[in-house]
């Protein structure tokens, strides 16, 4: 939850967007905590890009009252400018120049001095660990290092918030690690960062709080916990040491499902310390003994698919 | 349009990375400065003798047509340049770099204008190409410096009006390809104007829309500053035409830069 007083880095009511008859955006509301992450979590095509696009000045909403940063997107977009940094989908290197290059454009175009610009250029080229490819042009680099030196453009002139939209769409399982500690790494000092992603694993990892957008509504909100307690499917698993001790449970329990090969029982359950209880005095009432208990909550997993129903029907309607 | 205390800043950056383009791909301004040179070889060895007779002058042939054909052979240099900003403009706009330039606190017109300058640079390099040609094989302009500068002033006041409607072409592309193949029809408006022959041969509906279109009068104009022959109302005509394809050119150049990129 956000605390009270906390100061707003995103402040977003009714955003509405829609190309031609195709909506895109139905009146979606955001609220990100300066200092936090915040992932936005959606299937293909359901507007994850046109939110991070219109947050960061790049296109006009329809409708909505849109603070970044403290100021109106509408009204005031070079303000929210210098306060922002993008990571687009795309990345957004010049694949002519070299990456020193590129850097040094960023910090040109950042307004830095001469000598503050090559201190800065130099100091995230080495942290992003591409200092020793700076000089071959950028072309000729890896798709990982080409997403790095994207971020580390993004990083010149010490944005307050960084927009990453899909950041790891793409690479190899390996580099999404990389660009994980990358991303952990840049947490902290009072830096917002807006993320989007198809993965949920990745929200999980990284997010304080994820919105779950779907066909341009956001369907959930919330921690990564509360999203998981959201939905049903969660479930206690109780074991037994024999098959009596299964068989009487499974009479006093209704609503269980068996499992006579591992004689266990799955009992439907919200995983909350009360029904545990509950669980646990009813089963004691009736004399039964078990060997072991496993809480088990759903994964985000779960809580996608049950939100936005099944990714394979959603093919169809991207874009 | 609110006021950028950085523009000037800004500008120079854009226009040192377009020639950052420029010095790493050179091939460009081999192509945009050989078509014209093979142009001008192949019309005056090959149909320059015939040509230089039909022209009616007291001396005719092969020197006579080579005087002829030099402001149409420029132009066409001007022409390439337009397709070379209107390929390196598509290939930004369907790069991410321009979303990320449009993100950040920097003058909204500076990556054009950089495009624009760098591109000028470009086509006055080949237009020195072609003129070094032209020299080398015989061209002698009969007039005065002062008349020279005025053709220089001439050709830049084109090649800025070319180039800011190629500019708006290469933005208005869906594609790469398309940008490059838009602006062709400039490199074929001097062969439908007095770049090659005189107009008075042409059939009349021909006639008379190379009698009307932009580039004869400016040819016109160059011809008279570099040979002496009657101008008339032809320089106030290329220079009114000039300006009015720059604005026109700009004005839809900064409508297209600014239109939703989502919208492409």
């Amino acid at each position: 939850m956000t605390p009270v007083g906390t100061r707003l880095a995103i402040d977003a009511r009714g955003i509405r967007k829609s190309y031609g008859k195709q909506l895109v955006l139905d009146g979606i509301d955001l609220r990100v905590a300066e200092g936090s992450v915040f992932a936005l979590l959606g299937p293909n095509g359901a507007g994850k890009t046109t939110t991070v696009h219109i947050l960061s000045t790049l296109i006009a909403a329809d409708a909505g009252e849109i603070q970044v940063a403290g100021h109106e997107v509408a009204r005031e977009p070079n303000a929210v400018r210098a306060a922002i940094g993008l990571t687009g989908q795309f990345s957004a290197i010049d694949r002519f120049l070299t990456g020193e290059e590129n850097m040094l454009l960023m910090a040109d175009l950042r307004h830095l001095d001469r000598v503050e610009g090559r201190r800065r250029v130099a100091e995230l080229l080495a942290r992003f660990d591409i200092a020793d490819a700076a000089r071959k042009p950028v072309s000729t680099w890896s798709g990982g290092m080409q997403r790095r030196l994207d971020l580390a453009m993004t990083l010149i002139g010490d944005p307050r918030i960084i927009f990453l939209d899909e950041p790891t769409g793409g690479l190899d399982p390996r580099s999404r690690r990389t660009m994980w500690q990358v991303i952990e790494g840049l947490v902290g000092g009072g830096v917002t960062i807006f993320l989007t992603t198809q993965y949920l694993e990745e929200a999980d990892r990284l997010a304080d709080r994820i919105a779950v957008l779907d066909h341009g509504r956001v369907v959930a909100e919330g921690s990564p916990a509360e999203l998981k307690r959201l939905v049903p499917g969660g479930h206690v698993r109780l074991a037994f040491s024999d098959a009596g001790a299964l068989e009487k449970a499974a009479r006093a329990l209704p609503g269980a499902a068996r499992d006579d090969d591992a004689l266990a029982l799955l009992v439907p359950s919200d995983g909350r310390v009360g029904s545990l209880r509950t669980l646990l005095e009813g089963l004691d009432a009736a004399a039964i003994d078990v060997d072991a208990l496993s809480v088990e909550t759903p994964d985000l997993d779960d809580v996608f698919l049950s939100l936005t129903g099944n990714p394979d029907t959603e093919k169809g309607t991207e874009r | 349009m609110t006021a950028y205390p950085n523009a000037l800043r800004d500008t120079a950056t854009m226009l040192r990375r377009s020639i950052v383009h420029i010095r790493r791909y050179p091939s460009l301004i081999f192509f945009i400065a050989g078509i014209p040179v093979l142009f001008l070889l192949l019309f005056v060895y090959v149909f320059g003798g015939t040509l230089g007779n039909g022209l009616g002058g007291p001396a005719g042939g092969r020197a006579a047509y080579l005087a002829y054909v030099i402001p149409g052979i420029l132009l066409m240099a001007a022409a390439g340049g337009g397709q070379g900003i209107a390929i390196s403009v598509a290939m930004d706009m369907h790069e991410g770099i321009v979303a990320r330039f449009r993100t950040m606190a920097i003058a909204r017109g500076a990556i054009l204008v950089g495009h624009v300058i760098a591109a000028m640079i470009q086509t006055g390099i080949a237009a020195v190409v072609v003129l070094a040609v032209a020299l080398l094989i015989g061209f002698r302009p009969t007039t005065g410096p002062i008349e020279w500068l005025g053709a220089v002033g001439l050709l830049a006041l084109v090649t800025l009006a070319i180039t800011w409607l190629s500019a708006a072409l290469g933005l208005a592309a869906g594609s790469v390809e398309t940008a490059s193949n838009t602006p062709m029809f400039l490199t074929i408006l001097p062969f439908l104007g007095s770049g090659f022959v005189p107009t008075a041969t042409m059939p009349e509906p021909l006639r008379w829309f190379a009698e009307h279109q932009p580039f004869t009068p400016i040819i016109e104009t160059l011809r008279g500053l570099l040979f002496g022959t009657p101008i008339g109302d032809s320089g106030w005509t290329a220079v009114a035409w000039c300006v009015a394809i720059t604005v026109a050119g700009f004005v839809w150049a900064r409508r297209l830069y600014e239109r939703d990129p989502a919208h492409r």
